[in-house]
Formats: structure tokens, C-alpha cells, sequence
């Protein structure tokens, strides 16, 4: 889980609005360092805090080229969210699908769309309720890495589970 | 914007002696022929009887030459070559001069402004080899503002005339203007003529947008909006830049929408469990049907020509592929065997083919084939081309290129269904998602 570590580290200096939404429109390479510590989303060392879901537990989950399965990685971390989202039942989520670059427009908003529903099929199979989960697909729209080689694909063909305060909190 | 609703008159003028019959003369142009030497032409300052007609006659005579230039199939003979000058739109025509300079069309125009403040242009063209005029005179009459469309005009005359294919110059496109780095794009809806003059913004860049469609007429625009958070389809009155969003199911997304020729009814992908595939529905009703029911991918449809069938990609082969169905449903036959992935299909104005893009062994090309999937031919390679839209005479091709890597940039390029002159459309800035409108009344 590599892949992990970048966003952890980021992470770490994002503010909430951020922070929940990593793939959002901040400048990867600079803006994580000034805000250390802001912990607007609570400490990753606090089990109850969004931060702890994004970074501890992993709020992400990868695919192979034009393949929506789940590996045997993203089930464990899927394991984790399902876990994380049936203890903290003041949260809703909302499911983000995403593309490499290597498609036409639409057809990789459906297949976004696909992969978002295999995580939503998955954390539901192990008992968070529907009407807590959306799903949407970016398609190709919201790289977070953005060269055209590989081991920037691997990182863009993803699922993010993006948390929200529900009506309970 | 005065110049979007203006309405131009067309007046036709019969200055010259008896119509002589020139549709089988020597001018002309066989597109279908594979042309390789771009026919020579001259197009001298139109001729102003004020200093601002002066002024306007040289603007339109540049966009004239611009349009015809622009097409690879016409090659200006510039100025300075020039051995007459046309000081007076009724002076005979030196053909000798124009011969001399090798030019093989001329075209000569003559701005006014008239009383009621409104541009007057007329123009003939002339066969110089021949030593006649080649069809009619025309005048058209226009706001001052619209003059470039009274270019347009006069460029797509002289296109059909010399080429025998109707026009295409008094064309909008509407496009999504993109900015910001890849990570950061920001997106908004933008509406252009087709040679990249006359920009309109038709959305902000607060909510990602994609992929706009115009109706038959141009009066309208389908695209996909995340207004809402999710993707769901709005029509856009360009007139009056309004819009509203489509009815649909909750909790489902709706993208990809197309009109039929009807322009009363769209063709779109909706997205349940995970599933997408495409609907059909009425526009002012609301009421939607569903079209294809398969575990795969169905999207990105386009009908054809008479509104009965729609072509579109689904991957229920394993890989995305092109295919056929009645526009009412039902069963579809598969038209694309190549090696590789089809998608975006669209049928050409003509109904004659369908224009797609290909992805084969990392690269990514525009094409077209027939309809039943025979004589593909592809027309572009590049690192990332997609999503081509047909020039309203289904002789040009206008597609997104983006190009590799973490600078990477969407820009707008055409290019003729032979293949040939392909080139950037000029924008401002990043641009995709091209559609063609029809040509102006």
C-alpha cells in the first residue's frame, strides 16, 4: 500500500475540507506544508476521526486497466472502511469512481461508475447500510497524478470513499 | 448579443448578362477525387465606397481567404502578385492580369452601408480561365457586427459553387473551455464560430462540465453538468443562455445526451448499480424509455440522419465496440471488427458514415467507415485524440487532441475526411469536447 504514503503525508497538513476530499483541487506538491497540524479532521490517532478513516484505514482502493474487481488488497481496506462506517454511524459517504487518462470521456464515467458500484456492493455485503453510500463516477476528469506513464494510471484508477457529517451528527 | 440573433437577408441580385450554365466548366473541384494541388485564386480588398466600407471591404475580403485557404483545397494568390487592382465592382474584369498571376478563381465584393445603418455586400466570382463569372452575383445584407458571418457567407458560395458540397463556414461550435493544470481543470461551456472567432462563455467553470451537443437547429445545447454534485443532463437556450435540468431517477447519473433530428427527443446513458445504459426521452415531457438492457457499458449514442437508428459503444464483447440498433431498441448488430477499441461514434450528416475514435497499441486516432463497418480509414494518431463531430456538409471532421504528460493541454484540431489538411482550431486556451452546429440561416 505504497500508494498510501503520499496521501499520508499530505494529509497531515490538510484542513478539513480538504482533507476529506484529498483529490480536490489543492496543489499536491506544495500546499500539504504549511498547515501541519491543523488537524481539522481530527487526529489520524483519534479511531472516531475522518482523518484516522483516510489515513490509518485507507480511503482509497485501486484497479486494474479497465477492470472493476476488487483485489485482495482493496478488500482489506475495504474491510477497514466498513468496519470504520458501522461504528461511526454519524457519517455518510459518498463513493468516488475514477479513470486513467487511456479511455474516450464517457465511456470512463461509466467505468468509474463501475467501480464505484463494486465498493458500494462491497461495504454493503458486509453491512453498512445503502441509504449511507452514494456513488459517482469523475470518470477521467479529476486525475491526482498527472504524468501519462503507468505509475501515474495505477494511482488515478481508483475508488475514494469521501466522508460527510450526517443528518445524526 | 445582437450578432448571435441577427437575422441576415439574402437577397438575390441578377446583375449579370443571361445565367450561363457553369456547373460543368473547368472550375471546379472534385473532393471525392483525392485533390492534390490547391486551386489558385485571388480575393482583392472588397471594394468600399467610404473609408469605414474601405476599412470593412479588407476585413472581409481576409476572412474570405481565410475560410477558402483554410480548406487545403484553395491556395491565394497574395496581393503584392496582383497585376490589376479592382478599383470598381462594375469595371470589367481584366482576365488577362488575373491569368497573367496564374489566380484560376477570382473573387471580387463590394461593402456599403445603407441607410438604415446595415452592411450591404456583394461579390461575383469569376472563372478567370474562361473569362466569365461563374453562377450569379449575390448580395447579402447584415448588421455591421455580423460582418464576419456575411464573410462566412459569401466564402461558403464560392466553396459550393467551385466544389459542387454545400458549405460550411456559416458554422458555431460549441466546445468545453478548459484551463487550470490537469490535477486542477476547471471547465466551462463555450460557444464559438467555427474558425474560433467570436467566443461566448456559456457557463462558469464553478461546476466540471462535459461533452456538449447542439441541437439540429443550434438553438439549444445538451451537455453534462456536476451542478448537482452528480452528473445529470441539461438544455441550454443559447439566445438566451438559460437552462434547465432533465428529469431523471434519483440516485442514478445521466450523461452522454444526444438530440434525434426531431430535436424533441434525446438519446442519453443513465448509470444504476453500477450498470449504464441508454434511454430515450422526450425533452418537454420528461418521460423517458429505456433502449438497450445489458450488464455492459452502453453510451455515447448518435442517430442517424432520419432519426431511425443510433449508433453507440458498449463493451458487452469484452471490449468496447461499435454497434447499430433501431432507434426504438431492441437488437443491434455489431459494425466494428478491427483490432482495438471503438468508441464515440457519430453518423455523418450525410448518413453515408460514421466517424469514431480508435485506441490501438497505446495510440489513439480519429476515423470513419461505413455504416455496415466497411472501409475504415483512419484519419488521425496521437497520443490522445477523441470525440470527433461532423462540419455540417460531412466533409470535415473536428475533433480533441490532448497531448502526453503532466503539462498536458486539450486543444481543438480538424481534419477532412481524407485525411488531409489537418490543423488546430484556434482557442484562446485549452478547449474539448467539440460539436458542430448546423450552418446559419
Amino acid at each position: 500500500m505504497t500508494y498510501l504514503s503520499k496521501t499520508l503525508i499530505l494529509c497531515a497538513g490538510l484542513a478539513l475540507a480538504a482533507c476529506t476530499n484529498p483529490d480536490r483541487f489543492e496543489d499536491q506538491n506544495s500546499a500539504g506544508l504549511d498547515g501541519v497540524g491543523a488537524g481539522l479532521a481530527g487526529s489520524a490517532q483519534d479511531p472516531t476521526s475522518p482523518a484516522y478513516f483516510q489515513q490509518a484505514i485507507g480511503d482509497r482502493v485501486l484497479f486494474a486497466v479497465d477492470q472493476s474487481t476488487l483485489s485482495n488488497a482493496a478488500q482489506v481496506t475495504l474491510d477497514g472502511q466498513a468496519n470504520w462506517l458501522m461504528t461511526n454511524s454519524d457519517y455518510i459517504a459518498t463513493i468516488e469512481g475514477h479513470a486513467d487518462e487511456q479511455g474516450t470521456r464517457e465511456y470512463n464515467l461509466a467505468l468509474g461508475a463501475r467501480r464505484a458500484n463494486s465498493v458500494q456492493e462491497y461495504l454493503v455485503s458486509r453491512g453498512v447500510a445503502p441509504n449511507r453510500l452514494k456513488v459517482v463516477s469523475y470518470g477521467k476528469e479529476r486525475p491526482i497524478e498527472i504524468c501519462s506513464e503507468e505509475s501515474c494510471y495505477a494511482k488515478n484508477r481508483r475508488s475514494v470513499t469521501v466522508l460527510t457529517a450526517g443528518l445524526g451528527s | 448579443m445582437i450578432r448571435y440573433m441577427m437575422s441576415l437577408l439574402a437577397a438575390l441580385m441578377l446583375w449579370a448578362l443571361p445565367a450561363i450554365a457553369q456547373d460543368s466548366g473547368p472550375l471546379r473541384i472534385e473532393i471525392t477525387e483525392g485533390v492534390i494541388e490547391p486551386m489558385p485564386y485571388a480575393a482583392p480588398d472588397f471594394v468600399g465606397e467610404s473609408a469605414e466600407a474601405a476599412e470593412m471591404g479588407r476585413n472581409l475580403a481576409r476572412v474570405v481567404a481565410s475560410d477558402l485557404t483554410g480548406t487545403g483545397l484553395f491556395r491565394e494568390i497574395p496581393a503584392q502578385a496582383h497585376i490589376s487592382r479592382i478599383t470598381s465592382f462594375e469595371s470589367p474584369v481584366q482576365y488577362a492580369d488575373w491569368r497573367a498571376v496564374k489566380a484560376q478563381a477570382l473573387i471580387t465584393g463590394a461593402v456599403s452601408v445603407d441607410g438604415s445603418g446595415r452592411l450591404v455586400v456583394k461579390f461575383r466570382i469569376y472563372d478567370v480561365f474562361a473569362g466569365q463569372e461563374l453562377g450569379n452575383g449575390l448580395q447579402f445584407v447584415g448588421t455591421r457586427d455580423g460582418w464576419r458571418r456575411i464573410a462566412h457567407k459569401v466564402a461558403d458560395q464560392v466553396y459550393s459553387r467551385i466544389t459542387g458540397e454545400g458549405g460550411y463556414f456559416d458554422s458555431r461550435v460549441v466546445y468545453v473551455a478548459e484551463s487550470g493544470p490537469k490535477d486542477q481543470r476547471a471547465k466551462r461551456l463555450a460557444i464559438m464560430d467555427y474558425d474560433g472567432a467570436n467566443v461566448q462563455y456559456l457557463t462558469d467553470s464553478s461546476s466540471l462540465v462535459l461533452a456538449p451537443r447542439f441541437s439540429p437547429s443550434g438553438d439549444r445545447v445538451l451537455y453534462t453538468s456536476y451542478e448537482t454534485g452528480f452528473p445529470r443532463i441539461y438544455v441550454l437556450d443559447v439566445a438566451s443562455v438559460g437552462r434547465r435540468v432533465l428529469p431523471t431517477i434519483d440516485g442514478t447519473m445521466s450523461f452522454a445526451p444526444r438530440f434525434a433530428p426531431d430535436g424533441r427527443t434525446v438519446v442519453y446513458s443513465l448509470t444504476q448499480g453500477g450498470n449504464t445504459d441508454l434511454y430515450r426521452m422526450d425533452v418537454s415531457s420528461g418521460a423517458s424509455t429505456r433502449l438497450t438492457n445489458a450488464p455492459s457499458i452502453e453510451t455515447a449514442p448518435s442517430y442517424s440522419p432520419d432519426g431511425r437508428q443510433i449508433v453507440f459503444e458498449s463493451d458487452r464483447s469484452g471490449t468496447p465496440q461499435l454497434y447499430i440498433m433501431s432507434a426504438g431498441g431492441g437488437d443491434a448488430q455489431r459494425i466494428s471488427f478491427g483490432q482495438g477499441r471503438y468508441g464515440t461514434p457519430v453518423w455523418s450528416p450525410r448518413g453515408d458514415l460514421i466517424a469514431f475514435t480508435k485506441q490501438s497499441k497505446g495510440r489513439f486516432h480519429i476515423g470513419v467507415m461505413r455504416t455496415d463497418g466497411s472501409e475504415e480509414r483512419l484519419l488521425t494518431a496521437s497520443f490522445l485524440d477523441e470525440g470527433p463531430t461532423w462540419a455540417p456538409n460531412g466533409r470535415v471532421i473536428m475533433f480533441t487532441r490532448e497531448t502526453q504528460g503532466a503539462q498536458g493541454q486539450a486543444r481543438l484540431y480538424s481534419v477532412d475526411i481524407s485525411g488531409r489538411n489537418l490543423k488546430q482550431v484556434q482557442t484562446s486556451g485549452g478547449a474539448s469536447d467539440p460539436s458542430w452546429g448546423p450552418l446559419q440561416n
